[in-house]
């Protein structure tokens, strides 16, 4: 018995051996022009190349030594946990959830509420400056899309790679109407909202006719028409310059956070002049709103408008002849999706003073898709996640100084950004082609609430 | 909404005339009339290709007939022209329902949420289009927990109370079907059009199937069925409907239906020197018969 272990375990670590060599073998074949070789503009502007033996030998040992440690020793020992536990009889799947699963909403919500005073306390008010308003802010207006594209895409089915069309009007609702007529934050966020919304019913008759690849590629090019028209038309939004200036979001009208004013925030407060503060306010003014959206999609998903849109995605033509008005209900669905659009195109707008086309480009769109995908379509948490995941590691990546020391000066991490993005995003779908979250919590029930395995539920079909 | 050109007596639910619908250059019906009477189960059967499905279509607004008209006649005396609805109003105006020869089921959805689904008209008057039912009035409360009531007295009726919290797509192959019938019972039509209901079932799950059609037979509301298994068709239906080719060829009793010969003839085949033969009989039946 004991010899025939060592068998396999000798067997285990050829395989292993083999495998691994196997993958260094591809790895460099692959990456000898990409990586091996370098082309570069020398002073007399000729284009000349030259090599990176050093970059491509760790490409190369990454891989198989990568391939052999997973082959030799995480495989094996994954294999023999499984075993043990079959062995002791407890479900692989425990029906007990830990503590930190069970309350992960509520621990999440807290952490947020005080996210912006521990960076204070930790980094002091300049270095916190950039944790509230990269990390936070920006991984929450991300939120607040996805869980906007989300009612579209995740519940009614409708797949829409145009969404940034109505991001786009929300904020340049903001800028032009508060630039031109001086309207305040609080009055133009929701009429942006309200405008995007307009759009997307408009965009949507004529579009909602089609389904699937269709849909898809049309909603496209809505997408790219919106910009190419803030591009081109010059008179009203100063073409590619963009709109600067724009005006900051006040407290609810009662303190402003310019500098200049009477009633400045920090003035009135006796605080220290610092733009930290008013970074803070709009921390919590997307919390806020991702919660409105949060709460919304809630509600809405109970209501028969929220039912109509999940059957929707399941099968068309049961809900025509249950009738329930199919037109209708996408088009309240790509409404109400381009509304939460909307307002966080108008906050976009406030946050950063200046927009321009360059901000709503195809990518953007592609990248709201990606985490509504990986988080799990439907799911609020699972894309939650899947936004802290992409957008704060994208911006991670920034921070990677020390990378520096090991593939040399001329490293610059942010150029692997999209990389690392599609590395990840494949990886997440192999592990989890359901995406983080891939069950569905039910709306209603009569005895016991119990969630959907996401085998059942359909991606939808346009 | 229109009104119908022939009057209809008041037993009548559905008129089908002169229904024609061609696809290209297939005559897929040719020309076919029949009623249905209110509270019957009406059959339509016929073999492969003969157009009941597509029959159907029309009548539920799937397909747009060539020609013809297609009149319903609601209980309370109003009348619809089918063909001039849009799709979804078949079933929100007209109160037809339909059930789908492969299952067409909200598979992710529970069981008691794809009933509820079919509540979606009533629901949405009662939430007021889902403004007044964000606001958590207490009218939107009441209509949901009356649709709850509705599904549960349905689930109960098809047998599936136990499984009401589990996915539709994890039910059996009958309780699937089941599951499809109370779903358009939950739409309160008045005519609830079935194609083929006993496809797939075993026999136990037949007599069952039996049992619900006439249950909902013997609470008012009208059915008619496409059918292959005749032990269904025969027992539970009270008028059938033969089709063949696009035109039907029969129609009446299943008693009668059973012992025509032009039914039999479609259903069997026949030998080239029997063709004559039963030409005969046939001109000699409908001298005798005069309708038939």
């Amino acid at each position: 018995m004991a010899n025939g272990y060592q068998n396999v375990q000798e067997d285990v670590m050829a395989k292993a051996v083999k495998e691994g060599a196997v993958a260094g073998i591809i790895a460099f074949l692959m990456f000898l022009v990409f990586v091996g070789i370098e082309t570069y503009q020398d002073i007399n502007n000729q284009l000349v190349w030259r090599t990176r033996w050093g970059l491509l030998g760790v490409f190369v040992i990454v891989a198989a030594v990568g391939r052999f440690v997973t082959v030799g020793f995480i495989k094996p020992h994954l294999d023999k946990r499984k075993l043990a536990k079959a062995k002791t009889g407890i479900l692989e799947v425990s029906e007990e959830k830990s503590f930190f699963h069970k309350h992960f909403l509520k621990i999440a919500l807290v952490f947020l509420l005080c996210y912006p005073f521990l960076a204070m306390m930790i980094f002091g008010r300049q270095g916190s400056l950039k944790y509230v308003d990269n990390f936070g802010i920006q991984i929450l207006i991300y939120v607040m899309l996805a869980w906007g594209l989300n009612i579209v895409v995740g519940l009614a089915g409708l797949l829409d790679l145009g969404y940034v069309a109505f991001y786009a009007v929300g904020a340049y609702s903001y800028a032009l109407l508060s630039a031109n007529f001086g309207f305040s934050f609080w009055l133009l966020l929701p009429m942006a909202g309200i405008l995007a919304g307009f759009w997307g019913i408009i965009l949507g008759f004529p579009v909602l006719r089609l389904r699937g690849d269709y849909l898809a590629i049309v909603t496209l090019a809505f997408g790219e028409i919106i910009r190419l028209v803030l591009i081109n038309w010059t008179d009203v939004t100063r073409g590619t310059f963009g709109i600067s200036g724009i005006a900051k979001a006040s407290f609810f009208g009662i303190w402003s956070f310019d500098v200049g004013a009477a009633n400045n925030f920090n003035k009135a407060w006796g605080l220290p002049s610092s733009s930290v503060y008013y970074k803070i306010f709009l921390f919590y003014v997307i919390l806020a709103l991702c919660m409105l959206t949060a709460y919304v999609t809630i509600r809405l998903r109970r209501m028969p408008i929220g039912r109509a849109w999940e059957a929707l995605r399941e099968d068309e033509i049961a809900c025509r002849s249950l009738g329930i008005n199919t037109v209708a209900t996408k088009l309240t669905a790509f409404a109400t999706g381009a509304m939460f659009g909307g307002f966080a195109g108008s906050f976009f707008a406030a946050r950063q003073g200046f927009v321009s086309p360059e901000s709503f480009v195809f990518l953007e769109s592609a990248i709201i898709l990606a985490i509504v995908v990986l988080g799990g379509m439907g799911s609020l948490t699972g894309i939650a996640i899947a936004a802290v995941v992409m957008v704060g590691g994208t911006e991670l990546l920034r921070e990677m100084e020390f990378l520096k020391h090991i593939f040399g000066p001329d490293f610059t991490p942010e150029l692997y950004r999209m990389l690392l993005f599609g590395l990840a995003m494949v990886i997440v779908m192999l592990f989890k082609p359901r995406g983080f979250v891939g069950t569905r919590e039910p709306t209603a029930f009569l005895r016991t609430r119990k969630a959907v395995s996401g085998s059942f539920t359909k991606e939808g079909h346009g | 909404m229109a009104t119908g050109t022939t009057t209809m007596t008041n037993d009548t639910i559905l008129k089908v005339e002169h229904l024609s619908m061609k696809f290209g250059g297939l005559m897929a019906i040719n020309d076919c009339s029949f009623e249905a009477k209110r509270g019957e189960i009406t059959a339509l059967i016929g073999p492969n290709g003969a157009g009941k499905t597509t029959v159907f279509n029309c009548i539920t607004g799937f397909y747009k007939p060539t020609m013809g008209m297609l009149t319903l006649k609601r209980s309370n005396g109003k009348e619809f022209l089918l063909e001039r609805l849009r799709d979804f109003e078949i079933n929100k105006v007209a109160g037809v329902s339909r059930t789908f020869q492969n299952i067409r089921l909200f598979s992710g959805l529970t069981v008691l949420e794809n009933l509820l689904v079919a509540q979606h008209n009533v629901l949405m008057k009662a939430s007021g289009f889902t403004v007044l039912g964000l606001l958590g009035l207490p009218a939107y409360k009441t209509a949901a927990r009356e649709a709850i009531e509705k599904a549960q007295y349905w689930l109960e009726k098809a047998d599936l109370i136990d499984r009401a919290d589990d996915p539709a797509g994890d039910l059996s192959y009958g309780a699937q079907r089941r599951l499809e019938i109370a779903r358009a019972m939950c739409t309160g039509p008045e005519l609830l059009c079935l194609d083929e209901p006993a496809a797939g079932l075993n026999p136990k799950e037949s007599l069952t199937l039996n049992t619900l059609l006439r249950g909902i037979r013997d609470e008012g509301t009208s059915l008619l069925l496409i059918e292959h298994d005749m032990s269904v068709v025969m027992e539970i239906s009270d008028h059938v409907v033969v089709l063949e080719y696009g035109q039907k060829i029969s129609d009446g009793t299943p008693d009668h239906v059973k012992n025509d010969p032009k039914v039999i003839a479609a259903y069997l085949g026949v030998e080239d020197e029997e063709v004559e033969e039963i030409e005969e009989q046939l001109d000699h039946a409908t001298v005798e018969g005069g309708t038939v």
